[in-house]
């Protein structure tokens, strides 16, 4: 019992030895909705180039805007690096983001950051159909999501409904085609027993494993199992015509009003704008570099032929309750 | 234990000592400081919880709106049914293996006991997720066996990993419980013609009602707030729907509805075990022996190793052989693999912290509630059980919400979050350790205090040691509980912190299923130390 308490001791001494932090450059702490294992060696090559030391919080997006939006002007964050729109416009809508300055908004097309500077869009992410090549003709895919109601579909499509990227496009498609007909689409697919996932990831291995025939997910998950493992058969439909189903979703990155190193915070965020830092996300995480000029992974379509959704993606955290909302009403929470 | 052995042989008679009028301690005033310990121990958890659920009150429309539509009352009629399921069949493998393991002379006894009760390290998402990945046509077992089972998916796949899951709690209780068990009963029972199963049934089980009640009550509890096995295996179960309305929406008040209905079945449970607790003593009044270990003939002895091999083959090796199918397929395409240091030191810091937090706030309650017995001590138990229940996310953000506020200079502090833990698993400690102490004759302490010791030290002297495994045993389980948790984990730990678990979660999150093999295989290593202390001590008491 005694050696077990001095155990537990010790183990506290080196835990509070672990956690103080010393830079020359200054430091930041950073809240990050985007994974360590993407991310984490990112923030390494900055911290080394700026001698800025930045202590990372890991967590889901949604949850860590909850977070911030509890801790208010208390908030220990500097800056939130988020996955998605929905999440950074939660933060924007509390009015705990700092304007951005015209410098770092103007290096990325205005479509994918904050209407009014609160965040900017660092990566994109594309909304598509993943499906089995071994079963699936490409051309017997529909021209949008609608078609996935066809009774011809039933219990082939696999969602993931509560999932936040889902959610965003339920948002966007409320924003698009208005909440009648998102409701609409969500009782089909409901009505068509599509099996639903927790995640996407689950829905790109079920693809390849033969489970599903298709699934609507983001792009680069089945480029990820892809680059573990060429011979699977799934691949990748990006929809011809512009419909909320093919939303590209910028991940981003917003400075918090309560930091006290805004400096060092805006030095980051022009970090992860930098050409290292998009190439970075171009080649390690297979998503779509947003600043003009650098190319996306050579898997990929070009991001200007993308047919994607007019709508301000500031606009989505304030339909992101109700696209919960339709998502339970239709039976798919 | 040759300590405690050794006061147990001094055979007192409880009825030949009373110490007041009236007789044995139980029948004492309950002394206002043991109390106040207990309640101490629930309120850094329990303030912040009521006061979440205060400001839900303010709830909106759509809180309602969601909690009585039809489709939440089938949830909560899925989530039970699960519940109800999983609690009978971890139970009857529980008991099962702790009768082999604990009263049988099976070979390799001490060797099975580790790998019977390993599962218990094992993440319900990860077993999940190796489940799911095993089966079907393209799974692992087709791939080596040739042969393509169904995909294990819905009720049975829910129903399969909750179970492998929680049987281990079952287990561990009732094991160390069973070999307490005074022989001379079941002698008594036998002599008279008895056949061995009526022996179980009407002399064995009945003793062991606590710990398997205790056992029981944790495995259904787990199951009613798990998150990560249900919604792999697309089982829709109450908790997915409270995850969903906490992820995706800006109003947080129907998820916090939500999770009180939770605390209302998790009471139902609760009750139900309250209910079945006899008001009988459990513990031997006279010089204690080891039970005898049944021999099995050859036919027993191939069906009890049979049994034994299928729940260790589908709880053990089978997710252990596809968290190393993954990591030698991203291997041998080149995905960039290390040994996650930082989480290593995080999750056992985070461990030791909540197992010690965790055996001293038990200490209290369960002397309060064996020793002072009341309907008013029932509300304390109810307390902690309902703690165990809660959706984890649940308390993190109730936690979030009231430490920046009241407490700002702890938020996001280790402190926090190891108490956070203890409180959370304190179920786990407080059965482990009442188990225990339910067998300790009270006549004991009275002796101790005829002889002049006051109370406090005679919790010192004569308690404590002789619940001292069972103390020990709840603050094993709390440890390896603590490595496997994961929302808490994510939302109050200090900036920085990592832990095993959190880094399977982002690394299966991003599909990256190396990584996270590499990070499951290192977290059951390391849990396997207490697990091999937690099945070695029901061994040891048998003076084998």
């Amino acid at each position: 019992m005694k050696r077990l308490i001095a155990l537990g001791l010790a183990a506290v001494l080196v835990a509070a030895a672990c956690t103080s932090t010393n830079g020359d450059g200054g430091s930041i702490t950073l809240y990050s909705g985007r994974s360590e294992d993407l991310v984490q060696p990112l923030i390494d090559q900055f911290s080394e180039s700026t001698g800025i030391t930045v202590t990372v919080k890991y967590a889901g997006s949604a949850d860590l805007a909850a977070t911030i939006t509890e801790e208010g002007n208390s908030s220990p964050a500097d800056v939130f690096f988020a996955q998605d729109p929905a999440s950074l416009g939660t933060v924007a809508l509390a009015g705990l983001f700092d304007e951005l300055t015209d410098d770092v908004l103007s290096r990325v097309p205005s479509r994918f950051s904050d209407t009014n500077g609160a965040w900017v869009g660092i990566s994109g992410r594309a909304r598509v159909v993943v499906f089995d090549s071994s079963v699936v003709d490409p051309s017997a895919i529909p021209a949008t999501e609608d078609g996935f109601t066809d009774p011809s579909w039933e219990g082939q499509v696999g969602i993931a409904p509560t999932n936040g990227s889902f959610l965003s496009f339920v948002a966007a498609k409320i924003l698009t085609d208005g909440e009648q007909a998102t409701l609409a689409w969500l009782e089909g697919m409901a009505a068509n027993n599509s099996p639903k996932y927790p995640k996407n990831s689950p829905i790109v291995a079920a693809v390849n494993d033969g489970q599903i025939p298709v699934g609507l997910v983001n792009h680069y998950y089945l480029l990820r199992a892809l680059a573990e493992n060429p011979e699977l058969p799934g691949d990748n439909h990006f929809f011809e015509v512009a419909t909320a189903g093919g939303l590209v979703m910028p991940a981003g990155a917003g400075i918090l009003k309560s930091s006290d190193s805004k400096d060092a915070a805006q030095e980051f965020v022009e970090f992860l704008l930098s050409e290292q830092a998009q190439e970075f996300f171009a080649q390690e995480t297979f998503e779509y570099p947003l600043v003009p000029g650098i190319a996306a992974n050579d898997l990929l379509p070009p991001i200007d032929t993308i047919e994607t959704p007019d709508i301000d993606l500031s606009d989505l955290a304030s339909v992101l309750d109700t696209a919960t909302d339709l998502v339970a009403r239709a039976g798919l929470l | 234990m040759t300590q405690a052995e050794s006061i147990v042989e001094i055979d007192i008679e409880p009825a030949g000592t009373p110490t007041v009028p009236g007789g044995t301690t139980a029948r004492k005033n309950t002394p206002w400081w043991l109390w106040a310990a207990a309640i101490a121990v629930l309120a850094p958890v329990a303030i912040p919880v009521l006061f979440l659920f205060a400001r839900a009150f303010e709830a909106t429309d759509a809180a309602w709106d969601t909690l009585w539509s039809f489709r939440t009352l089938r949830l909560i009629g899925r989530s039970f049914a699960l519940t109800a399921l999983v609690t009978m069949s971890a139970t009857v493998i529980g008991v099962g293996g702790a009768w082999i393991l604990a009263r049988t002379d099976i070979a390799f006894a001490r060797v099975w006991g580790v790998l019977f009760a390993l599962p218990l390290v094992v993440p319900s998402y990860v077993l999940a997720l190796a489940f799911v990945s095993a089966t079907g046509p393209r799974g692992l077992i087709a791939d080596v066996t040739g042969f393509a089972t169904p995909h294990l998916i819905g009720l049975p796949g829910a129903w399969l990993a909750l179970t492998i899951a929680t049987y281990p709690y079952v287990y561990l209780i009732t094991a160390a419980a069973i070999t307490k068990i005074d022989p001379a009963l079941e002698e008594a029972a036998r002599s008279l013609g008895a056949s061995p199963t009526r022996v179980f049934r009407t002399v064995i089980l009945p003793q062991l009602r606590p710990s398997v009640g205790a056992g029981a009550l944790l495995a259904a509890l787990y199951t009613l707030s798990d998150f990560g096995a249900v919604s792999l295996m697309r089982f829709d179960a109450f908790t997915r729907v409270i995850y969903a309305q906490y992820s995706g929406r800006l109003d947080r008040t129907p998820a916090i509805v939500l999770s009180i209905v939770l605390i209302l079945i998790a009471g139902v449970f609760i009750w139900g075990e309250q209910r079945t607790q006899g008001k009988g003593s459990y513990f031997t009044r006279s010089a204690m022996r080891p039970p005898s270990r049944y021999h099995l003939d050859t036919v027993q002895r191939i069906g009890a190793t049979t049994a034994l091999g299928v729940a260790v083959g589908i709880g053990v090796v089978l997710p252990v052989a596809v968290l190393v199918s993954w990591l030698v397929r991203g291997t041998a395409s080149g995905a960039d693999i290390f040994i996650p240091w930082r989480a290593i030191r995080g999750s056992l810091t985070a461990g030791s912290i909540a197992a010690v937090l965790a055996m001293v706030g038990a200490v209290p309650i369960v002397i309060l509630t064996v020793r002072f017995a009341s309907k008013k001590t029932r509300w304390i138990e109810r307390g902690v059980f309902t703690m165990f229940s809660l959706p984890h996310i649940t308390i993190a953000i109730a936690v979030i919400a009231f430490t920046i506020r009241y407490a700002t200079p702890v938020y996001q502090s280790i402190v926090v979050l190891g108490l956070v833990y203890a409180s959370m698993f304190l179920a786990q400690a407080t059965s482990a350790a009442k188990a225990s102490l339910l067998q300790v004759n009270p006549a004991l302490e009275d002796a101790s205090r005829s002889l002049g010791k006051g109370p406090i030290a005679t919790y010192f002297r004569v308690t404590f040691p002789l619940m001292a495994k069972g103390l020990l045993a709840g603050g094993a389980l709390v440890f390896v509980t603590t490595l496997k948790e994961l929302p808490a984990t994510l939302l109050l730990s200090p900036p920085g912190f990592t832990t095993l678990a959190v880094r399977i979660w982002s690394a299966a999150d991003e599909g990256l299923f190396a990584r996270a093999a590499a990070s499951s295989l290192i977290l059951i290593g390391v849990s396997i130390l207490p697990v091999y202390y937690l099945s070695i001590r029901s061994k040891d008491s048998l003076g084998v």
